[in-house]
């Protein structure tokens, strides 16, 4: 009995521990000590796999590159159409043209008779790099973390673990080292063969690269400073110079991606040891920057934390937006210092459904919406117009959509011999499916109506676009009632019989038209998709063969010329120019013949001529009007199905200010602010934990357990009686 | 026993050659060396020069099994399936194609797979064990068979319900533990109480009736019937003497699967975003990543090796007649 009451009074006090060692909710994933910290939550779903910037080209990798790393320019945070503005620069550069005996011409010159242009960027004085042990020094000035050997890094775990820290001011040379790496053969650049195409020797100075690389021993590496390159050099400690080959007005879009911030050569040279490599720490996980935030830890099987930059130099919050931001409570804060959140923790989430609850329990800031949580957040009016269902609206959640600046469309390969070419034949057809598909129904089928219709290449947002009657596409709708009209399945079946094939009959085979579609997409979801789209087709009497492949395997079909129609494939905007969308369709970028990313090998002489006329425009009503004569050459060649436009939906806790979708920043994380306070007293209100339903089981327990009990005493007794009476 | 622990690791050897052979020759009948670029290389803009580049620099540019182009040994050598399987065999793993080193991610992934995966098993081969016994105990009643039907209904509902509905129920309606994270020290045990739960519970149906199966086979034998003629209770024969006999088919089926618990647990882990190497295979054949897939195969096989090997020895301390 007494050891009874020992174990009674051990469980009762381990639960009283356990209870009152935590303050907060006993759900709370977080330590309580955090709770009143302005410390914000987010999550991630695949592990980020690049973060150095040369090659870094996934967006789920931009929030954290975008939050550490500076190039010169960034985007005007709340403006819209999106604003090129300074970020370690002090002005956006403009081009200074040069002839080919590096003369100097005005800025009105016809594109064609400049033979260079150089951009000249000046930096802001003063701006400092992260704390980092690349640039800690020794007594006598020198690194004092190199060689390091296996015993050095012990107990080391990150590039913070390291005793001594250092920084210093950023220099024009780390910008330049940066676009020298864009043609290291070590580093394979996504961007080095669009870049080489622009900026005057990358080309070379990879050839150049690739031989010393043959001459090095195993596991040594190149040093980019011992390179002289005409593209990128140094004018003083603060300013440096691009040369571009002719013109190319978008290279200042590319200088506010990462490819374009800068790497200093000590960093480079301090991950290049094999010490740190054998525990991960390289570039590629512990980024190095001067931007507002450095990545402290990366474990990217479970979370990945973010701390504020104590040398970031002072930007401060915008004083201006576009209208409606004022009423939105979106200026604030404005003229503050950036940033206001002081740690960010991205924890790992593979599966949407305990993400999704831990949004609702306010353990997530923000959330996107996942098709299994989308009608219980959002409700569709009988206008069509998205709101928050009652739950999240007494919960003081906002909702905030954007369309995003990208295209998701069927394309069609202009080599093949059935629904390629730009005879009548091919385009009818091509014209007749383009009407057959009804992606008004797809739209909400299949994406809970996250996006909208496209007309066109290119997105809302952008310059180019245009609404309303003028941006419908005449070949596909008709404009009935003030709004564009998919027109009749007759239509599209009289366009298949101009084309040759009367209800969907080939000539040469006497049956059905046969076609394929291949498509990176596999799984469940998918199949009900090719489901709808083979239903579609029948109603033109096509039969349509399903060919999904892995990623790879379709990206080699493509590469290869070898589909008929494609799926699946999209485009997300590099930058907001019509020119980074109207490139897909340029003749010399086919992928079949120039490993170009026009997947459908569209070559149209007269649009690949206006292409050419209309990139090196400034925008206005003379590159609107070039833009329009390019949209309806292929809106009447079609070898796009055009697809839709993502619309993104996010939903935001009461807590969390200035948050302004922006599909062209990489990481917004700086401008956001979150009341801490109120957060934590949410969390309590709706995490109370709820006991009694395990005292019910128990008693429950114990009940089931009565039966057993009652045999077994019933058994011992009638042993007991037997043995007596034996 | 020394020279037979010898003799067995003498036979593993050409056993993981053998594995690492068959895993080359599946892995690039279905993907080539194109493949892998293309994947590492991401969605846009991928040139045939990049991925010509990747390949030279990863050392997938090699032959698979033999260079023509080489002389003597480096015809051999200088392969594909040399370069990138054989040193397995001295256990360098190397990096992942995607530049992580295998080996630092196999040892931090690890542990939290053994946190979730040692107590998830040893509370429920105690909790499985006592309700087999107890449905010996309780032979031809209503609670036998009660107890049987309950574990063939608790054995046919998917692993999959029971994380959603504990998470649900515990983690979001009760508001008692975390719905899913991870976290070191003793903040750990918060995150691993509901799956340790899930797991034991989900596992109650078939390790019930295994046990029960065992032990019922166990209590037919003629030591039982001269322990109860001793004047023994049920619950001691059970719990002591059937106990201890009916350990080597069990020590067969749980031994050869303690090395494997370092492998974790795929669902588990994904649900509760425990950060464990049960995804990592996985994830690497999603990824087309070779060197993490040859990595996992050659472990998980030396694992089941160490496995087989720590059974055959464990019986001798459960059976005296058993002499290695």
């Amino acid at each position: 009995m007494q050891r009874l009451n020992g174990l009674r009074l051990a469980v009762c006090l381990l639960f009283v521990l356990a209870t009152a060692a935590c303050d907060g909710p006993w759900n709370n994933p977080y330590p309580d000590a955090e709770s009143e910290n302005a410390i914000y939550y987010s999550s991630f779903r695949e592990s980020p796999r690049h973060l150095d910037p040369a090659r870094s080209y996934a967006t789920d990798e931009a929030s954290f590159t975008g939050a550490i790393y500076e190039p010169p320019l960034q985007y005007h945070y709340l403006k819209r159409p999106y604003t090129l503005i300074p970020a370690t620069a002090t002005d956006v550069p403009e081009p200074q043209y040069l002839d080919a005996e590096g003369e100097p011409l005005p800025a009105d010159t016809p594109p064609e008779d400049v033979a260079t242009s150089v951009y000249t960027i000046e930096l802001e004085p003063g701006i400092r790099y992260q704390p980092h042990p690349a640039f800690a020094k020794d007594d006598a000035g020198k690194p004092r973390y190199r060689d390091l050997t296996e015993a050095d890094m012990a107990g080391i775990t990150s590039p913070a673990d390291f005793e001594h820290q250092g920084t210093r001011e950023l220099h024009a040379r780390d910008y330049v080292h940066e676009i020298k790496r864009l043609a290291s053969p070590e580093v394979n650049s996504p961007i080095f063969g669009l870049m080489s195409a622009h900026i005057a020797g990358l080309g070379d100075l990879r050839e150049r690269l690739e031989a010393a690389r043959k001459q090095l021993a195993p596991g040594e590496s190149l040093d980019l400073t011992a390179f002289d390159f005409e593209g990128a050099t140094v004018v003083d400690e603060h300013t440096y110079e691009i040369r571009v080959d002719g013109v190319y007005p978008q290279l200042r879009y590319w200088l506010a991606l990462a490819f374009f911030a800068p790497v200093a050569p000590e960093v480079t040279r301090f991950y290049d040891q094999p010490a740190l490599k054998a525990k991960n720490i390289t570039l590629d996980t512990f980024p190095v920057g001067t931007g507002a935030y450095m990545l402290t830890e990366n474990n990217p099987n479970r979370r990945m934390v973010m701390t504020a930059n104590p040398n970031f130099h002072g930007q401060r919050y915008p004083s201006e937006g576009e209208p409606g931001d004022r009423e939105a409570g979106l200026l604030a804060d404005a003229g503050k210092p950036l940033p206001f959140i002081q740690r960010a923790v991205y924890s790992r989430e593979k599966e949407s459904i305990p993400y999704w609850n831990k949004f609702l329990q306010g353990y997530y800031d923000t959330s996107g919406i996942s098709d299994d949580a989308f009608g219980q957040a959002i409700r569709i009016d009988a206008e069509g117009n998205p709101h928050l269902t009652q739950t999240m609206t007494e919960r003081g959640m906002d909702l905030a959509t954007t369309v995003l600046p990208g295209i998701y469309y069927l394309g069609f390969n202009m080599n093949d011999d059935v629904v390629g070419g730009r005879d009548a034949s091919g385009r009818k057809l091509r014209q007749a499916i383009s009407i057959a598909v009804d992606l008004e129904s797809y739209i909400p089928l299949f994406l809970n109506g996250r996006g909208i219709v496209a007309q066109g290449p290119i997105p809302p947002g952008l310059f180019g676009y245009e609404d309303g009657r003028a941006g419908m596409n005449p070949v596909v709708y008709d404009w009935v009632d003030g709004e564009p009209q998919r027109k009749s399945i007759e239509a599209a079946r009289k366009l298949l019989a101009e084309a040759g094939y009367p209800n969907g009959i080939d000539p040469d085979t006497g049956q059905s038209l046969l076609v394929n579609i291949d498509t990176p997409a596999t799984g469940p979801e998918f199949k009900t998709q090719m489901d709808w789209m083979r239903q579609q087709f029948d109603q033109l009497g096509i039969q349509l063969v399903v060919r999904a492949s892995t990623w790879p395997r379709f990206q080699q079909k493509i590469a290869e010329g070898n589909t008929q129609i494609y799926f699946g494939s999209g485009w997300m905007a590099d930058y907001p120019d019509p020119e980074n969308f109207l490139s897909q369709l340029y003749g010399p970028n086919g992928t079949a013949e120039h490993s170009g990313s026009n997947y459908a090998n569209y070559d149209n002489p007269e649009y690949d001529a206006l292409f050419r006329q209309m990139r090196n425009m400034e925008n206005g009503p003379e590159r609107q009007a070039v833009i329009d004569e390019m949209l309806a050459m292929v809106r009447c060649d079609a070898p796009w199905y055009w697809g839709f436009f993502p619309r993104q939906y996010s939903l935001y806790h009461q807590w969390l200010h200035n948050t302004k979708p922006n599909g062209m920043l990489q990481s917004s994380l700086k401008y956001l602010r979150l009341d801490a306070d109120l957060r934590a007293a949410k969390r309590r209100e709706w995490n109370d934990p709820v006991i009694w339903p395990v005292g019910l089981g128990l008693l429950l327990l114990a009940l089931a357990l009565a039966p057993g009990l009652w045999i077994y005493r019933r058994r011992e007794r009638g042993a007991v009686r037997r043995t007596d009476r034996g | 026993m020394l020279a037979y622990i010898i003799r067995r690791a003498l036979y593993a050897i050409p056993v993981l050659i053998g594995v690492n052979l068959i895993t080359f020759l599946l892995f690039f009948v279905v993907n080539t060396p194109d493949d892998i670029a293309r994947m590492q290389l991401g969605f846009k803009r991928v040139t045939p020069e990049a991925i010509e580049t990747w390949k030279a620099t990863h050392g997938y540019d090699l032959p698979y099994l033999y260079n023509e182009q080489a002389d003597g040994l480096d015809s051999v050598t200088q392969t594909l399936f040399f370069q990138k399987s054989v040193k397995v065999i001295a256990f360098d793993f190397g990096q992942s194609d995607a530049g992580r080193s295998i080996s630092s991610d196999i040892l931090e992934r690890m542990g939290p797979s053994l946190a979730l995966a040692v107590p998830t098993l040893i509370v429920g081969m105690l909790v499985n064990i006592t309700f087999g016994l107890l449905l010996v105990f309780f032979r031809s009643t209503a609670i036998d068979w009660g107890g049987v039907v309950l574990c063939v209904l608790l054995m046919s509902i998917s692993p999959l319900f029971y994380i959603i509905a504990g998470q649900y129920v515990a983690g979001k309606l009760m508001n008692l533990v975390p719905i899913s994270g991870f976290d070191a020290g003793w903040d750990m045990a918060k995150f691993l109480i509901l799956p340790v739960i899930i797991g034991v519970v989900g596992g109650i149906g078939s390790g019930t009736r295994w046990y029960r199966t065992i032990f019922m086979e166990e209590y037919g034998k003629d030591y039982v019937r001269t322990a109860r003629a001793k004047g023994l209770s049920d619950l001691r024969i059970l719990f002591v003497h059937v106990l201890k006999n009916g350990m080597i088919p069990i020590l067969t089926g749980v031994v050869v699967l303690l090395p494997l618990l370092f492998m974790g647990s795929l669902i588990m882990e994904s649900f509760f975003g425990i950060p464990g190497l049960g995804s990592y295979t996985i994830e690497a054949i999603n990824q087309q990543d070779f060197a993490i897939v040859r990595a996992m195969v050659f472990l998980g096989s030396v694992l089941y090796i160490v496995g087989l090997l720590l059974t055959d020895i464990s019986y001798t301390l459960f059976d005296p007649r058993i002499r290695l």
